[in-house]
């Protein structure tokens, strides 16, 4: 892999450039009030969103959430029954799908199964009705840029599934479309191939400058490409924001539950202090210390902890302000870098925890049915009001 | 995901559909006509009907017919059903190429050349070793079963290949020899398709006339025979009238056929069709 | 396998011999051995009696070696054997391609519509496959007569003043096979077209092209196999067809089958009948193995 030759200039650049924060940015894909039914059920409801030059933006849902739906009224596959796209400011709502300055991948990668790889590749710029020579050039360029060259004359069916994911998204790129639209682009790659081509998404869209909207339903997958990410459910983006504000201050139990795992206790506001609530835990016998985040007393609300945020040892900790409880290793997982533990606690409540394996040994910190403690600062728990 | 469907292609449809039944409307409407000029209606009569019944000629060659038709379908499903296994679950053996292009060529075959060459054959028995003794029935059935058994064949085999051979393995695992294993597994399995062929050779037989004609003898004459015959001279009320009992006959038998089939595959677990 | 088995491998040995052995004998004597028949008596020399061809095997006769090329310099020498095979392949060939023109659009059209109609709708194209064939040809001296009803609404129209001439001409025997054969046009088509993924044509869509360039780079060659499948389907039988020419063609409609069919029970020429079997088959040959290569190219590309 030569990209490891290359620093990492990526997250740097993205550290510093954040355009959605910026009010003088002009969004380069502008999608307002868009709505679409099928038989009378809202597939994609009153959905508004902008996304701005050189992002690589992801669109997260299960299925039925209507990610492909907008994904395919982006690409002009499906009319809206309301609202608009607009992109580089021209209004694309009505304008049909070969005339659109935006190319999809698509997640079958849809190769003319008749047609060489270069062929392929060929197609959208013969289309275009680009010059022989030209159309070459490019094809060989793009070729390069995904790492085929000298795979031009092969049939799809004699690719494999990483080669024929690669022929598609050059496919794509090569008619240099001010969007593209990925949809599922790794879902039918193996795992370890998935990882590798994660970066090599990610690298590729670096060097082209061409904004990415990727449609998935792996929450891994949109934290390690996406700049920013729509979660949709039911039609409706439900939060939008960088993967650390939505995996670290998810908005809702929803967004909390849908990306990674948390613990999740339900209760209602006991206590007030100028920076700090008590909540008393319906199913946990005790009182749980969270950031006030605006409540006041009587509230019901959620507080939600990752696995990872939560510290076990045998022994109790000290120092305050920590929610310290005591109970038995239920249920333990080993997943080589970290080991997953189910703690059984003293009302019966089981909290997952999950520690990173730094030491290289046999042992572990705890093994089944051993005593142990749980705890975590009250600045790692989340406050979810609905 | 729904799209919208063209109005040129309703327009397809209705034309192709029209162009289809037309014609056998046309038949069964002016079975009903009182007038013997078959192009001008004289009123609406069963007179044709009536007259169909009391016709032996055409009683005696559906009786006929009949009966050939069920005897070949069955030896064929017979031997169609055996030539299938031959086919895909024999392995290899000796002259199996010349075996798989016999099974395949009655299929493209012109029915004239089949015929031909059936009389041929059977002239040449009796010439040699006296069977069989003159043709009817006999040769019919035999040269509708040698046709059909093909389709059968072709039917059963498309069924056995995209049968999941795991099965007969797993029987074979559980002791079962390759002949108990074919009557305990296989042949429940590919029935619906032994059915299917046993209609289509059933058909196929009440159907044939070219080949009929050629193996034939005086006095075994088919419906199809009787029926050529006569239409041969032009329109005839009382062919009209015995088309649309044969046009009612086998829709209602398709569309038996296709309600139980219907129904057989709403009690089989289906996969939901999923998108998003 | 281990253990004792229920059964003696003596049944087994038995059961592998009967389910290749019998329809293999079948086949051989019903199918292979008239067709060897079929070759040599087009050899022979016609006789009056009964057979009426020179014996195979009797002591009195040439015997099984002797070749008679008569009847094949007698096909060749007069024209109407040549005119009947060139009529045949001309009116297959124009029957075949008015299929296509029909079936195709139809194909497409069903395959383009809802899954659950999609079932109908096919039953609808086999239906009629169902009734006799006999009296589907029948139905169309009805609609084609001088006064069926094409005539008869051609002239209430106005249109014309005196009935055309369709019954008893090539364009009936056209139709007919158009009619007859429709079903076997438009099952392989519509199962290549239904095969068709929705996503190329989208991504064709999306590269550039509009909807007619679409089904020309996309749908068209896609297809190709199913057009193939069909053409030969109908190509085939209709070559070697009697019934039609001989209820809705004219004098003239002189198609090999019906010739064949008349030399053979008019003229009781048997000898020369083979003859004109054996070179009809060798015409068939070629498009029967085009139709061969391409299923099978299609199968393999299935699995």
């Amino acid at each position: 892999m030569s990209d490891s030759a290359k620093p990492p200039q990526r997250d740097a650049a993205r550290a510093n450039s954040r355009p959605w924060d910026d009010p003088g940015q002009k969004p380069f894909v502008q999608i307002t009030g868009l709505t679409k039914r099928f038989a009378d059920t809202p597939a994609v409801n009153d959905v508004s969103l902008d996304v701005y030059k050189g992002e690589l933006f992801a669109i997260l849902g299960g299925s039925g959430s209507g990610k492909t739906t907008l994904l395919r009224m982006l690409a002009g596959f499906e009319q809206p029954d309301a609202g608009r796209i607009v992109i580089d400011g021209v209004d694309m709502t009505l304008i049909p799908p070969y005339a659109r300055p935006l190319n999809m991948m698509f997640q079958s990668y849809a190769l003319f199964p008749h047609m060489t790889v270069g062929q392929n590749v060929a197609y959208g710029l013969r289309k275009e009705g680009l010059p022989r020579a030209d159309i070459r050039q490019r094809v060989n360029e793009i070729l390069a840029l995904v790492k085929l060259e000298g795979l031009g004359n092969r049939k799809p069916e004699q690719l494999s599934g990483g080669q024929k994911q690669r022929v598609a998204l050059a496919r794509a790129l090569v008619k240099r479309p001010k969007v593209l639209l990925l949809d599922e682009p790794l879902a039918a790659l193996d795992k370890k191939l998935r990882e590798y081509t994660q970066f090599e998404l990610m690298n590729i869209q670096d060097q082209l400058g061409i904004t990415f909207l990727v449609v998935t339903h792996d929450q891994e997958e949109a934290m390690t490409l996406a700049t920013r990410i729509a979660v949709m459910e039911a039609g409706k983006f439900v939060q939008i924001g960088t993967p650390t504000e939505i995996y670290e201050f998810p908005r809702n139990r929803f967004v909390a539950d849908f990306f990674g795992t948390i613990n999740l206790f339900a209760g209602s506001v006991a206590a007030l202090s100028v920076d700090t609530l008590r909540l008393r835990a319906t199913d946990l016998n005790g009182e749980i210390s969270a950031p006030a985040s605006g409540c006041t007393t009587g509230d019901n609300v959620w507080i939600g902890v990752r696995p990872e945020k939560i510290a076990l040892a045998k022994t109790a900790p000290e120092g305050a302000p920590r929610n310290v409880f005591k109970g038995v290793v239920w249920d333990l997982g080993y997943y080589g870098n970290l080991t997953v533990y189910r703690v059984k606690l003293e009302n019966g409540r089981i909290i997952q925890v999950s520690a990173q394996n730094r030491v290289r040994s046999s042992e572990r910190v705890a093994e089944w049915y051993d005593e142990v403690y749980v705890s975590w600062d009250a600045h790692n728990s989340v406050v979810l009001r609905e | 995901m729904r799209r919208r469907y063209p109005t040129f292609l309703i327009s397809v449809l209705a034309f192709g559909y029209a162009f289809l039944y037309v014609p056998i409307i046309l038949v069964m409407v002016y079975s009903f006509n009182d007038s013997r000029l078959v192009s001008i209606w004289g009123g609406f009569s069963l007179r044709w009907y009536g007259e169909l019944l009391h016709n032996e000629q055409i009683i005696d060659a559906a009786w006929l017919s009949l009966r050939v038709a069920v005897m070949s379908a069955t030896a064929a499903t017979v031997l169609g059903t055996l030539a299938a296994l031959a086919l895909t679950r024999m392995g290899r053996y000796r002259g199996r190429f010349l075996f798989t292009g016999m099974v395949a060529a009655p299929l493209v075959m012109p029915e004239i050349i089949t015929g031909l060459s059936l009389l041929l054959l059977f002239v040449s028995l009796q010439d040699l070793v006296g069977w069989p003794n003159g043709r009817g029935a006999l040769t019919i059935t035999l040269s509708h079963i040698t046709f059909s058994m093909a389709y059968v064949a072709v039917i059963v085999q498309s069924r056995l290949a995209a049968m999941d051979a795991t099965l007969e393995e797993a029987a074979m695992d559980l002791g079962g020899t390759p002949f108990r294993v074919t009557l305990d597994i296989t042949l429940p399995l590919v029935m619906p398709a032994m059915l299917s062929g046993w209609l289509l050779a059933f058909t196929l037989s009440l159907d044939d006339l070219v080949i009929t004609s050629f193996v034939s003898g005086p006095g075994a004459s088919t419906l199809p025979m009787v029926i050529y015959s006569k239409v041969k001279l032009g329109l005839t009320p009382d062919i009209n009238a015995l088309a649309t009992l044969i046009i009612v006959v086998v829709t209602l038998c398709v569309a038996c056929a296709g309600w139980l089939t219907l129904s057989g595959n709403a009690k089989s677990p289906t996969v939901a069709r999923t998108h998003n | 396998m281990t253990g004792p088995t229920a059964l003696p491998p003596r049944v087994d040995r038995w059961w592998r011999r009967t389910v290749i052995g019998m329809p293999y004998a079948w086949l051989l004597l019903f199918f292979l051995v008239p067709f060897l028949l079929v070759f040599k008596i087009s050899f022979s020399d016609p006789i009056v009696g009964q057979p009426p061809f020179t014996p195979l095997l009797s002591p009195q006769g040439p015997g099984l070696f002797h070749i008679s090329w008569d009847n094949y310099r007698f096909l060749f020498d007069d024209d109407l054997y040549l005119v009947s095979y060139l009529k045949s392949v001309h009116i297959a060939f124009i029957s075949t391609l008015l299929c296509l023109l029909l079936g195709y659009p139809l194909a497409y059209a069903i395959a383009r519509a809802q899954p659950p109609w999609r079932n109908v709708l096919l039953l609808l194209i086999i239906l009629p496959f169902w009734t006799s064939f006999l009296l589907r040809v029948y139905a169309w001296m009805g609609v084609l007569g001088d006064h069926g009803l094409i005539n008869n609404l051609l002239l209430w129209l106005g249109v014309i003043r005196q009935p055309l001439k369709i019954l008893y001409t090539d364009l009936a025997v056209y139709l007919g096979i158009l009619y007859s054969y429709l079903p076997y046009m438009v099952l392989p088509l519509y199962a290549s077209l239904e095969r068709l993924d929705p996503d190329l044509h989208e991504a064709a869509a999306d590269l550039g092209a509009a909807p007619l360039t679409v089904f020309r780079d996309i749908t068209l060659p896609l297809s190709l196999p199913g057009i193939i499948a069909g053409s030969m389907l109908v190509f085939i039988p209709a070559i070697g067809e009697f019934v039609i020419p001989s209820l809705l063609g004219g004098l003239d409609s002189l198609m090999i089958g019906r010739t064949l069919y008349d030399e053979f029970f008019s003229n009781r020429d048997w000898p020369l009948s083979a003859a004109v079997a054996t070179v009809l088959l060798l015409i068939l040959v070629l498009p029967i193995m085009v139709f061969q290569h391409f299923q099978a190219r299609d199968q393999a590309g299935v699995q």
